[in-house]
């Protein structure tokens, strides 16, 4: 869309009398063929189609899946474990699928949005399509979640029951909205009909979102390492030099998927989820999946009561929900105008001491909030929220960026040539 | 609202890690360890037999049908024989009666007790659990099973046993209420194999991790074919990839 509109060069008269009359041919030659995509993208700019692909994966696995499923609170543990793990013709490969893939999908999420972060992909004018992420990484969120509920085994409960109850420490209305997500006085079998409608429903919603998320893409292009906007002859076709490039990073990923699935398949699962829903026997730890762990370390790190009026409990969970929200805000609270944190001196180490942040987050999130795991997840917290609300705009304006380049073949800009270091 | 301020206090409160969280498990190798690893058939038969001689009197196996046996090489004869020393409850009949009849390889392995209450009252108000998915739903896996079944031992001086409990040296907390299950000679192998307690606890832990996780070895076999395919496929992309854009430059 960055260009003219251009008709697919069809020789074949069928499918000219099909795009004549409904252009999606044409539509796809246009942004999957001549689309023009900056020449210098990295293997960081291969993320993004992983996760498309891992998206369509989940629903396949998840539509075969559930002709298989019995979405009931006595029946559900016996379906997946008794039922599609042992008798159902590659059930073990497709639950094995799934599983797995709900890992990967969430790891390349990952690191395509601190992609985004590291080159200012968010920054204008791509301020709606990096939004659009985030309403795709809460949805993802949602989804992952419930999903974990439907095998029914006894963290799947659990995790149910912490995380539903959370919505308790809403101020006057928290047990009537609890009572309602549960559809009883526990968590029960409607509510997992409910996680099951929810589930199926969901990744449908993503999928949508992505669609949106993708034509916000193509109205600018991609951003690129250099975060400069780049003129045409710096762009070639995304057909085939991006398509093959692809297809390169997918069987790549492949391999890291293939490993965990075929040769580590329960690397992610934790043990009590081996025992059915038991409401009478509580896990000695209750940990959520890995990719939700350093939100799980912000909910527990509030254990004080702010300004005498917001209780320690509710602190923790506007605190979780906040860290994921304040992404929304990002493309103004950056106030730097150069995009790429390769021109950005100071803002270059600030990114990577956020990676660091989360991943003691991460950490601290899979033990029990005591001791100095407590005070960890505190100040990991702390710097989470100065990282985005103090440091992003201060950094912005004070920092002198490098000299940028204007294409990608000319030299710096009104630079003088930059003394280069004795070899 | 008892279960949400319980799930409340877990939320909030630090959680308590249980006593022998610590204790060393003792660290075995495992056939069906690897990538290549596969399941000692003969092991798995010798297992199955401790299984159901020892074990099945206490703990059901809700998963395990006599069909499944095929798996640890067992021919249809065999399974069929195995399946006619247990009689099920079938029916109803024309008349609305229900009726026993000798298993047949689609039956279920029966259960020791009907229900829940019964297993309790029969083990000291103690629930053995399913043997289904014993080995992934435990940490250490392999290693832990191995472990209980040999790690009964006397109690140290300062530890008091209560009657209907036992002291075992790898149980969370030590008190187990499930007594000390093999004896030296207590099955006889088909095999011929000695029928030490090391020895009995090494075949039914692979019985039972067998019983967990039943399709290993086409898992290994197909993720082999997979692994190479992909492999070849990545090295034609990026040779194809590499020569593509070499034209740019
Ligand atoms: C006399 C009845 C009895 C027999 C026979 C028996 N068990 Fe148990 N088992 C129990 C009971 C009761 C428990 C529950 C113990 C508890 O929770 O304290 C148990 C628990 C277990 C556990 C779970 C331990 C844990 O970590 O929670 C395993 C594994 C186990 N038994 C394996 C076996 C194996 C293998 C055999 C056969 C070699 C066997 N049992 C024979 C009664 C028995
Ligand atoms: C955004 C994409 C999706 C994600 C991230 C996702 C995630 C998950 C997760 C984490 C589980 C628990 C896995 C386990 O422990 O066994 C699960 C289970 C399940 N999902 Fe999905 N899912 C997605 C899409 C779908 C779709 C589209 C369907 C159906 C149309 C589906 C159907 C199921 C079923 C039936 C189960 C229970 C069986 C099982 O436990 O393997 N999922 N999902």
């Amino acid at each position: 869309m960055s260009g003219e509109f251009v008709k697919a060069p069809f020789k074949n008269v069928v499918l000219r009398w099909i795009d004549d009359r409904l252009p999606v041919l044409s539509w796809a030659y246009n942004e999957l063929v001549i689309y023009p995509a900056p020449r210098n993208l990295n293997y960081w700019w291969n993320f993004g189609s992983l996760a498309g692909i891992m998206l369509v994966v989940q629903i396949v696995t998840g539509i075969v899946l559930v002709m298989h499923y019995t979405p009931h609170a006595s029946m559900a543990f016996d379906s997946v474990e008794g039922h599609i793990m042992r008798d159902v013709n590659w059930g073990w490969l497709l639950r094995y699928l799934h599983a797995n893939g709900a890992s990967m999908f969430f790891a390349l999420v990952y690191i395509h949005i601190f992609r985004g972060l590291y080159y200012g992909s968010y920054k204008a004018p791509r301020e709606l399509l990096w939004m659009l992420g985030v309403v795709i990484l809460v949805l993802m969120m949602a989804t992952a979640f419930m999903g974990y509920v439907l095998p029914w085994g006894n963290m799947s409960y659990w995790a149910a029951t912490v995380i539903t109850n959370l919505f308790s420490a809403i101020p006057i209305f928290g047990d009537t909205i609890v009572t309602w997500l549960w559809g009883g006085f526990t968590v029960d079998n409607p509510t997992l009909q409910r996680f099951f409608s929810l589930h199926y429903l969901l990744p449908f919603v993503i999928f949508a979102v992505v669609f949106l998320h993708l034509l916000a893409l193509h109205q600018f292009g991609s951003n690129n390492p250099l975060g400069i906007d780049l003129t045409a002859k710096d762009k070639i076709p995304f057909h085939p030099y991006y398509t093959v490039k692809d297809m390169f990073g997918l069987s790549v990923f492949l391999l890291v998927y293939g490993f965990f699935v075929f040769y580590a398949p329960n690397a992610f699962i934790e043990p009590v989820n081996f025992e059915p829903a038991n409401p009478f026997r509580t896990p000695a730890h209750i940990v959520p999946e890995w990719y939700f762990l350093p939100f799980y370390a912000i909910l527990r790190a509030i254990t004080f009561d702010f300004l005498w009026i917001v209780p320690a409990k509710l602190g923790g969970v506007i605190a979780m929900f906040a860290s994921i929200f304040v992404l929304f805000f990002l493309p103004w609270l950056d106030t730097s105008r150069v995009r790429s944190a390769r021109f950005r001196p100071v803002y270059k180490w600030l990114f990577w001491v956020l990676v660091v942040d989360v991943l003691v987050l991460g950490y601290c999130g899979a033990n029990p909030p005591e001791g100095w795991y407590l005070v960890a997840a505190q100040i990991a917290t702390l710097y989470y929220f100065v990282h985005f609300l103090v440091l992003m705009p201060l950094v912005g304006k004070l920092e002198r960026p490098l000299p940028l380049p204007t294409s990608l073949r000319e030299p710096v800009l009104g630079a003088a040539p930059r003394p280069q270091p004795a070899e | 609202m008892r279960k949400a301020l319980l799930a409340t206090a877990l939320l909030l409160v630090p959680l308590a890690a249980s006593a022998a969280e610590g204790e060393a498990l003792v660290d075995r190798s495992w056939p069906h360890e690897g990538f290549f690893g596969s399941y000692d058939k003969a092991a798995l038969q010798r297992g199955f037999q401790v299984f159901e001689q020892v074990c099945a009197s206490c703990h059901s196996a809700k998963y395990l049908a006599f069909r499944h046996l095929a798996g640890i090489g067992l021919d249809e004869a065999q399974i069929a024989a195995i399946a006619a020393r247990y009689t099920v409850v079938d029916g109803p009949d024309d008349k609305g009666e229900m009726f026993e009849r000798p298993a047949r390889p689609s039956d279920y392995f029966p259960r020791p007790f009907p229900n829940e209450q019964a297993a309790r009252a029969a083990n000291n108000g103690a629930l053995p659990p399913d043997l289904s998915l014993i080995v992934k739903a435990r940490e250490g896996h392999e290693d832990y099973i191995y472990s209980l079944l040999v790690g009964f031992e006397e109690p140290p001086a300062d530890v008091e046993v209560p009657s209907g409990q036992y002291y075992n040296r790898y149980f969370p907390g030590h008190l187990i209420s499930m007594p000390p299950p093999l004896s030296e000679g207590m099955v006889e192998y088909a095999d011929g194999t000695p029928a030490t307690v090391p020895q009995m606890a090494e075949d039914v832990t692979q019985f039972l991790a067998w019983l967990s996780e039943p399709h290993l070895e086409t898992r290994k076999a197909v993720g082999l074919k997979f692994m190479l395919f992909v492999l070849a496929l990545t090295g034609i992309f990026y040779a194809y990839k590499r020569r593509l854009w070499a034209k740019l430059h």
